[in-house]
């Protein structure tokens, strides 16, 4: 397996984790967002992307106040209750040269923003899309969302007698070509998934179980720190290696699910569960769906297809981010309008 | 109307006695929808139109994708007029489900044009009748059965052109350019115009009064719509990023726009150097107009009124975090589903105003299709020089009608793309503050995401924010912002088009009105003068927030009539709002609001009873 880069003074590009940080978070102490705040350091550090070269897009809610906490040296866009993947598509839109992060919430995805998640995931557009995901509202103090789990208990004693929506099998489904579920307390696997994430070309679609200390971790809950440390069943190990890095290390192909990345880079997927082909979807959606019905909470690498062209490619964009395109291009020569004015005599 | 002259004329079966009537009288065809009559209005249109006669167009549509009534209404107009006018002379009766009803409309003295086994001669005798059996002639000249609900249309535009005198050479000439490459769809079309044309010269004898003659006051003149004349607005302000939904009437806006992007905005690689989302709603639509706005990109949408109230939520938010983008409004009628093939212009107050809190938007207001060019095109330099959405009114009166116009001019002068920072300007600066009044008009500068400077980045959100755009609950720091907006929003009356005062002499009474009701209004006020000796003022508005002039304009006459296509009296509440106290009392309403474009003879007749005259 490939080893985690050992953290020099500066990245690749010449940067100091310093450069990634952001202000001081506001969220409780020990929620699970904070973890994925520093593990979303951690990765676009190790990656050596430039702060500068990314977009950080979110909804409403605990979750969507986190891009504030990391980064910020990168332009960050908190809009409206559900609807980040549109503020999200039209940044993308106006500048595909950049790295998109978009960070949401289980509310402001599987409840009001479900429509825009699914067409968001329909289009492949180029972007990571985070759910921190704690199953619970927190800041209207703890009503239970579409992810909590049947069955699953307030604080309050109140029971949950829905079923929760699988985000990542519905993902997978509609057309996501990166998906994968981790928890915010699985520091290792989430920082592979997070670089891989980075290094993908399509939407990559991460559903991060993150417990919420305040309204969420308790006996009963199935979004807790101790339900996810005792029923979290990775099917893979990840191992990611940059394409800048250079390490070489001795593997059991038979064990190993090998994936090339688009810039040169390789996920490796140590096999878990049992000859788990993660580029097969159907199968990988049974295996949720089957999970499902065990009570298991599943984690690693589902779904990854590295073919799939995405909404940038489908539109034949130039090269230029549409943004920036200058006058000479964008607004046409005189001899246009006489000719259509022409046209309507 | 000769009407009494006429009478006589019809009982002794001659014309001798007749006024004869030139230029000046309204057409009414009644087809099925989905027939394929579109293409033959605008044949008999553009010929009139080719005759140098003034003339208008518009498409009375059912909300309906086949089989219910539709009609189309002609005007020729030497006046220039181009309003719907009230009662249309000239009948052409296709539809045999409304033929009864729109035959008892007609002006004594009117005229029907219709098929013959309708036998509508028997439900009136004050009308001239000209049967014609357009399904007989059909059949003679195409021989192909399932394309005769297409041709019995041309059938029709001979007989009217033979009866009317509109010259036969026109027509065969506008039908070339209509079919420019399909010698074949041309020879069958005009086969049936002819047809038409030789039955009736054979046929039917001229008994009414109604020609068409030549004239020269249509040289150098374009048709076109008000939605394609958007489109082009948009198109050279150089849009760049066009998210939209479907919905009737602005669908068209859109289509146009796609269009000319793929004409005139594809690199010689072939790469587009536009992006056109179709999205899963108007929610997600403007979403993405701001995201692309954030961004750097000019982007748009075009909506109506169901849309623009799932918009609600997003402008407000573009409204606060200020951010540029533009959302044309083709506004039909209202409230909820309403009627969406009909025109109305009732989404003012809720577009000025869209959003909770304490929001209001700039609202550009296109009185002709002249104008939605232009003032498209302007939406685009004021939402980034504001930086803010920026609303374009129209309506689907003026955005899916035919109208003519002078031709649009080339904006010469470089697009204005606001206050925006470079990696040069930040280096410069040191640092910046996204929201910091640094010039005194209201207006911060920003940055656009990927700018290679540590600096560049700020925070954009809905929430309470200081002007380094940093999260605040502070009271005065955000009543600081909420008064910054309110400096930026003044400063916006002397930045949008100002209002067009078509006349400001003498009189106490001074007319007010935008969009598409001038061109009733401006036939009204003739018909004021002629009727009743009043020569009286009249302003009106392209924009709000209003300019000065506006106010001015009201304090300089007695009582001010403000004309518009809603019940409410949107734009006189708007005003009221705005006016110092003194003036509120002077404003008083006419309204048209049936979902029919506004006539000139319903403002006469409002404003004489208002007047007591």
């Amino acid at each position: 397996m490939a080893t985690l880069t050992p953290n020099p003074k500066v990245n690749h590009i010449g940067l100091p984790i310093l450069e990634y940080r952001g202000a001081k978070s506001t969220l409780c102490a020990g929620c699970g967002h904070n973890a994925i705040s520093e593990r979303i350091i951690d990765a676009m550090f190790e990656m050596g992307v430039e702060p500068e070269r990314v977009m950080k897009m979110s909804g409403i809610g605990c979750s969507s106040k986190s891009p504030a906490y990391f980064m910020g040296r990168a332009h960050s866009f908190n809009g409206v209750h559900g609807r980040m993947p549109a503020t999200a598509t039209g940044a993308i839109l106006g500048n595909h040269l950049l790295t998109t992060l978009g960070v949401s919430g289980d509310g402001d995805t599987a409840s009001i923003g479900m429509g825009q998640f699914a067409h968001l995931m329909r289009r492949n557009l180029p972007m990571i899309y985070i759910i921190e995901d704690n199953g619970v509202y927190g800041l209207t103090k703890g009503q239970f969302s579409a992810t909590a789990d049947l069955g699953s208990r307030l604080k309050t004693g109140v029971i949950n007698d829905l079923p929760g929506i699988d985000t990542c099998a519905l993902a997978i489904q509609l057309g996501a070509t990166f998906v994968g579920r981790s928890f915010s307390g699985d520091k290792k696997q989430l920082l592979s998934m997070l670089k891989a994430a980075i290094a993908h070309k399509g939407t990559v679609m991460l559903d991060v179980i993150s417990p919420c200390v305040t309204f969420n971790d308790h006996e009963g809950s199935t979004k807790s720190y101790k339900f996810m440390q005792e029923n979290d069943e990775p099917i893979n190990e990840l191992g990611f290696v940059a394409s800048f890095d250079d390490i070489d290390v001795d593997y059991d192909s038979g064990e190993i699910y090998e994936v090339e990345m688009h810039d040169g880079s390789n996920l490796r997927l140590r096999k878990l569960l049992e000859d788990y082909d993660p580029t097969d979807k159907a199968n990988a959606v049974r295996t949720l769906m089957e999970a499902e019905e065990k009570d298991e909470i599943l984690t690693g690498v589902f779904y990854i297809n590295t073919e799939k062209e995405t909404f940038i490619d489908q539109l034949n964009l130039v090269d230029e981010a549409l943004g920036s395109l200058p006058e000479s291009v964008t607004k046409p020569p005189k001899s246009v309008l006489d000719g259509l004015m022409a046209s309507l005599r | 109307m000769a009407t009494g002259d006429l009478a006589l004329g019809l009982d002794q079966g001659t014309q001798s006695t007749q006024k004869r009537i030139s230029n000046d009288f309204s057409i009414k065809v009644a087809t099925v929808n989905g027939s394929g009559s579109q293409s033959a209005n605008s044949v008999l249109l553009k010929s009139i139109f080719g005759m140098g006669v003034p003339v208008s167009g518009k498409n009375l549509f059912p909300s309906n994708i086949a089989g219910l009534p539709t009609w189309f209404l002609i005007r020729a107009s030497k006046d220039g007029y181009v309003a719907r006018k009230r009662d249309p002379e000239v009948l052409v009766s296709l539809n045999p489900d409304t033929a009864r009803e729109d035959v008892m409309e007609l002006p004594v003295g009117g005229v029907a044009i219709y098929e013959e086994n309708l036998k509508l001669d028997q439900v009136r005798s004050d009308v001239v009748f000209y049967p014609v059996p357009f399904d007989k002639i059909t059949a003679t000249i195409c021989p192909e059965a399932k394309l005769r609900k297409l041709v019995k249309n041309m059938v029709y535009v001979g007989a009217v052109a033979q009866l009317l005198s509109v010259d036969l050479g026109v027509v065969e000439s506008g039908l070339r350019k209509q079919f420019a490459k399909k010698q074949k769809v041309f020879d069958l079309n005009f086969g049936a115009v002819k047809a038409g044309f030789d039955y009736a010269a054979e046929h039917l004898t001229k008994e009414d009064p109604y020609f068409i003659e030549p004239m020269n006051q249509t040289a150098g003149k374009i048709i076109i719509d008000g939605n394609a004349a958007a489109a082009m607005g948009a198109v050279f302000a150089g849009v760049t990023v066009v998210a939209w939904y479907p919905i009737t009437p602005s669908t068209s806006v859109i289509e146009a726009t796609t269009d000319l992007l793929k004409k005139f905005r594809v690199t010689p690689e072939g790469k587009a150097s536009f992006a056109v989302v179709q999205a899963e709603d108007e929610l997600a639509a403007i979403g993405m107009v701001l995201g692309a706005g954030w961004a750097g990109a000019r982007s748009m949408t075009a909506t109506s009124g169901p849309g623009i109230s799932l918009m609600a939520e997003f402008t407000g938010l573009g409204y606060y975090a200020e951010i540029p983008g533009v959302i044309f409004d083709v506004q039909r009628t209202g409230p909820a589903t309403g009627m969406p093939t009909r025109t109305q212009q009732s989404d003012l107050l809720f577009v000025a105003f869209l959003g909770h809190g304490d929001t209001k938007h700039v609202v550009l207001l296109p009185g002709s299709v002249k104008e939605c060019y232009e003032l498209g095109y302007a939406a685009f330099d004021l939402a980034e020089r504001l930086q803010t959405p920026v609303f374009v009114l129209s309506d689907l009166d003026l955005g899916m009608n035919n109208w003519m116009s002078e031709p649009f001019e080339y904006p010469e002068k470089p697009l204005d793309r606001g206050k925006v920072l470079t990696a040069e300007d930040l280096e410069r600066l040191g640092s910046f503050a996204r929201y910091r009044d640094v010039d005194g008009d209201g207006i911060g500068w920003r940055t656009l995401p990927g700018t290679p400077h540590p600096k560049a980045s700020y925070f954009t959100r809905g929430s309470g924010h200081n002007d380094a755009a940093i999260y605040t609950e502070k009271p005065d720091e955000y009543q600081a912002g909420m008064e910054r907006l309110v400096r930026k929003f003044e400063g916006a009356r002397k930045l949008v088009p100002g209002p067009v005062v078509v006349k400001d002499g003498t009189s106490k009474i001074g007319f007010i009105a935008y969009g598409t009701t001038d061109f009733a209004l401006r036939e009204s006020l003739d018909q004021i003068k002629k009727e009743y000796g009043q020569d009286v003022d009249y302003l009106r508005i392209r924009a709000f927030p209003f300019a000065q002039e506006i106010a001015d304009f009201v304090a300089t006459h007695e009582r001010v009539y403000v004309v518009e296509q809603n019940r409410d009296g949107q734009m006189a509440s708007l005003l009221k709002l705005d006016l110092p106290a003194e003036q509120v009392t002077k404003l008083r309403s006419i309204l048209h609001y049936n979902g029919l474009p506004v006539d000139a003879r319903t403002i006469t007749e409002q404003f004489a009873t208002k007047e007591s005259l």
